[in-house]
């Protein structure tokens, strides 16, 4: 309309430039400064608004930096080094980090004395894993420089990585093949500790699955007996839990046969071990299928270290954890975090959208919808641990214990969706985002321009037919830019998770083959959970350390993942509803 | 409520009786909060002929427009007075069927506002929300519609393209086309050429000359020239009054007021 050239912003200025030259003529004034014309023509600004840029991307691109490099390097084979101590002792271990340090003088003999002075009292210090837990207690040792002997890289020194007890360091004695003694075959040993994985993962599978199964159905069927009794009474009851019992003896019965099994693999297993030597000649003579990986650290060439690398990296990303979660894999954490990250886009998607389009759409404008946005918006500043104390009040405690009551009776006292779970962990994290929803999704809608509305409208379309045709699809990527946000903030979120179903180690996954396969009351784990775990609960946080950078890069590539899934799918809508031009 | 203003769905094409008003406006007031826009209009729309509205911005002549398919009912905090019927029918009446009076009164609006979504379902748009799902109907009207506005050679090898890939011209007579779709009586068009390029515009004035007599034609349009063309009576207005109603070339040969004749040949406005 004809108003739009009063904000033209070329007539505008060059009336401006008019106005100025008319008053001059009136009346001479001072020249303008030259930091006033400076500020006019918003120079500093520009400064500094650029600077927040980059000093916001450098911190970016230097946290980024210190989790890919440390996340990166943790899983590359390191050398081992024999260092032989001044005192008489002699260590061995790969290198784990060094440090400045400022050593008690008092306690030091002359020779270290005089050279720490020398260095103005400072002196340098290198953190060995000397692993053999079960045999000093302590898998980590300080080493000063001033201590230092002598260090020398045995070639026959090998790293192990153990199921349990956690790293070994030490050269291989002898082993014992089927129950035969014998010298160390490098050849043999390598195709003897293949076998006995074998076997390894085959009593976890029998015990895991076959057992597992069983141990599935004598408790379904303890349950039906205790429901039966609930609903029937003891006497009438009886007949049926006879029967009941039938089943429950059959079932032991395969129980057994199963056991037997995994016993004769057990006996048979110990007859394969392999004698490990560490540094001071104390031995170990562990079964060869407790021997998750080995390798000889200081003869290794490039290929072969590259090989270990990704063996690990595997190994992170499909097996379960072992050693209190400082090694092995992360697999339940991954499926966990996944699992309730979907869960809670399901539950935060429709409430969001339907909370906002209500709110931008239909309710009157005024005081009341008002304050209803204001308090939205300062939901999303409550503290997330605050979501967790009510997700677990309302809903594990309250909503949970009434289903137990109504549904799951027969179980009591021991509850199953009256504790935290992953839907109760995924209904309080839709909790905590769906501000973030509901804000996007009104932007988005008030996006929509009028003019669409109207030529629906026009067409004859009532109000939910122009919404549910025009106005939503049009609205649909800004609403997915607001899932987006609301993912990637859930999927980071810790602390709440704690309260409502997160734990250190799951035994089960909230998806498995049994009926009904997904368990949406069971506690899961999860990587952000992961990383404070390791990092700060573990015995050895030392261990722990390096996983935390693992863990975090992979968290971050997992969000990554997620978000430009959902980004690709957005541009595809774009496209779709693009405006057109003319 | 479906009873006040009966509607046919199926939008077979009737050609109608061109004698008599098709809107009657009766002393029309309209207020936007405290502020009053509209000063007791009274003004009769003439079946199957083309009514120009004209006159200077903010003079109320698009909201006299708007009130006609009831579009201001979006509007908050408005009120009206007076009646505005058809055939006889108060449509401010209590207990009016809002959308099918809609349905009545295809609306073609200042900017082209295609759907995202392919020609053919721009135009089957109307007929679909109505529940119409037979394909040979909509089949049909697409072709109708598109015949009528002008499209069909330009845009029938393409109907399942995106309408936002036409060009403004073209959008703006799809926008017709899809007016038109429905079958309805009146067609308002609130400046349909006002981002229009001239060559676009020409085709669109080519256009409301070819649809008058089928339908009746309100234009409220910026362009006193193109008022001269196209139209059969026009209406000028002034600060929300109307000020002189008549047969176009009497309005812009000799006007009755002084402020018409004033308006016309362009000493103000």
């Amino acid at each position: 309309m004809t108003s739009l050239n009063e904000q033209n912003p070329p007539a505008s200025s060059a009336a401006g430039v008019a106005g100025v030259a008319a008053r001059d003529a009136v009346a001479p004034r001072a020249r303008r400064r030259f930091s006033a014309d400076l500020s006019a023509l918003g120079e500093p600004a520009l400064w500094g608004f650029g600077g927040a840029l980059a000093l916001g991307i450098i911190m970016i691109a230097v946290f980024l930096m210190v989790v890919l490099y440390n996340g990166a390097t943790t899983f590359w084979p390191k050398p081992i080094d024999r260092v032989e101590l001044t005192d008489g002792t002699v260590i061995a271990g790969t290198e784990r980090r060094g440090t400045v340090f400022r050593p008690q003088l008092a306690q030091l003999d002359d020779t270290a004395r005089a050279e720490v002075e020398a260095n103005d009292g400072f002196a340098f210090r290198t953190l060995y894993q000397t692993a053999n837990f079960d045999l000093y207690g302590d898998d980590f040792r300080w080493v000063a420089d001033f201590e230092t002997a002598n260090i020398t890289q045995p070639e026959d020194f090998y790293y192990f990585e153990r199921q349990v007890w956690g790293v070994f360091i030490g050269r291989i004695a002898g082993m014992q093949i089927d129950g035969q003694r014998m010298d160390y075959d490098a050849a043999e040993f390598a195709r003897q500790q293949t076998a006995a994985r074998e076997r390894f993962r085959e009593i976890r599978r029998i015990e895991r699955v076959e057992i597992g199964r069983i141990n599935h159905l004598i408790e379904r069927e303890r349950l039906a007996q205790r429901r039966e009794v609930l609903r029937q009474g003891e006497e009438a009851a009886a007949p049926a839990i006879a029967q009941s019992q039938e089943r429950i003896a059959e079932l032991q019965a395969e129980f057994q046969v199963l056991q037997a099994r995994v016993n004769d693999i057990r006996a048979h297993d110990r007859g394969f071990t392999v004698t490990l030597e560490e540094v001071n000649g104390r031995t170990i003579e562990p079964e060869i299928s407790q021997i998750v990986r080995f390798f000889p650290a200081n003869t290794l060439n490039v290929f072969d270290k590259l090989g270990i690398y990704v063996s690990r990296w595997w190994e992170f990303v499909s097996a379960e954890p072992r050693e209190a979660n400082t090694q092995g894999g992360v697999l339940p954490a991954i499926f966990g975090t996944v699992a309730m990250t979907l869960l809670m886009v399901i539950f935060v998607a429709p409430f969001g959208v339907i909370t906002a389009l209500y709110l931008r759409e239909y309710a009157k404008q005024g005081r009341i919808t008002s304050i209803v946005r204001i308090s939205v918006n300062n939901l999303a500043g409550v503290p997330s641990i605050v979501y967790g104390v009510f997700g677990l009040g309302f809903f594990a405690y309250a909503m949970g214990g009434t289903i137990d009551q109504l549904f799951y009776p027969e179980a009591l006292p021991n509850p199953t969706f009256g504790k935290g779970g992953i839907l109760w962990a995924s209904l309080t994290l839709a909790l905590l985002t769906v501000p973030v929803v509901i804000v996007a999704t009104e932007e988005a809608l008030s996006a929509v321009p009028r003019s669409m509305r109207e030529g629906s409208l026009a067409c004859g379309a009532s109000k939910w037919q122009t919404i549910r045709y025009v106005v939503l699809p049009k609205a649909l990527p800004g609403i997915m830019t607001g899932m987006i946000l609301a993912m990637a903030r859930g999927a980071g979120e810790v602390a709440p998770l704690m309260l409502v179903g997160v734990v250190k180690l799951a035994p089960a996954l909230p998806i498995d083959g049994f009926y009904p396969f997904i368990h949406l009351d069971r506690s899961f784990m999860h990587l952000g959970f992961h990383i404070f775990d390791v990092g700060f609960q573990s015995r050895n946080s030392e261990a722990g350390k390096p996983m935390v950078f693992v863990t975090t890069l992979l968290l971050l590539g997992l969000i990554v993942i997620m978000n430009a899934t959902a980004i690709i799918i957005r541009n595809r809508l774009k496209r779709k509803y693009a405006t057109g031009q003319f | 409520m479906q009873d006040t203003l009966e509607f046919e769905p199926t939008a077979y094409h009737v050609q109608k009786s061109n004698e008599g008003a098709a809107l009657d406006i009766t002393d029309f007031n309209l207020w936007y909060g405290q502020k009053q826009a509209l000063f007791d209009n009274n003004l009769e729309i003439q079946k199957g002929q083309v009514t120009a509205l004209i006159g200077p911005s903010g003079c109320g002549k698009s909201t006299l427009l708007r009130c006609l398919n009831r579009m201001n009912d979006l509007v908050d905090d408005l009120r009206i007075e007076g009646r505005i019927t058809v055939d006889g029918f108060d449509i401010y009446a209590k207990g009016v069927d809002v959308i099918a009076l809609r349905k009545r009164m295809g609306m073609v609006f200042q900017k082209p506002n295609p759907f995202a979504m392919s020609i053919y379902d721009n135009i089957t748009y109307p007929l679909r929300v109505d529940g119409v799902t037979k394909k040979s109907i909509l089949d049909e009207t697409v072709e109708r519609a598109l015949q009528q506005s002008a499209l069909w050679n330009e845009v029938k090898d393409r109907l399942n393209d995106s309408a936002l890939g036409l060009s403004g011209g073209q959008q703006q007579r799809l926008c017709i086309a899809r007016a038109v779709a429905s079958d309805p009586e009146v067609l308002l068009m609130d400046e349909p050429c006002s981002a229009l390029d001239p060559i676009a515009t020409a085709r669109i004035e080519e256009l409301i000359e070819d649809l008058k007599g089928t339908y009746s034609i309100v234009i409220v349009t910026h362009s006193m020239a193109q008022a001269a063309r196209v139209s059969d009576n026009t209406a000028f207005m002034y600060l929300g009054r109307l000020i002189e109603y008549g047969d176009t070339n009497t309005i812009f040969t000799n006007p009755q007021k002084s402020r018409t004749n004033d308006y016309v040949t362009g000493r103000f406005g």
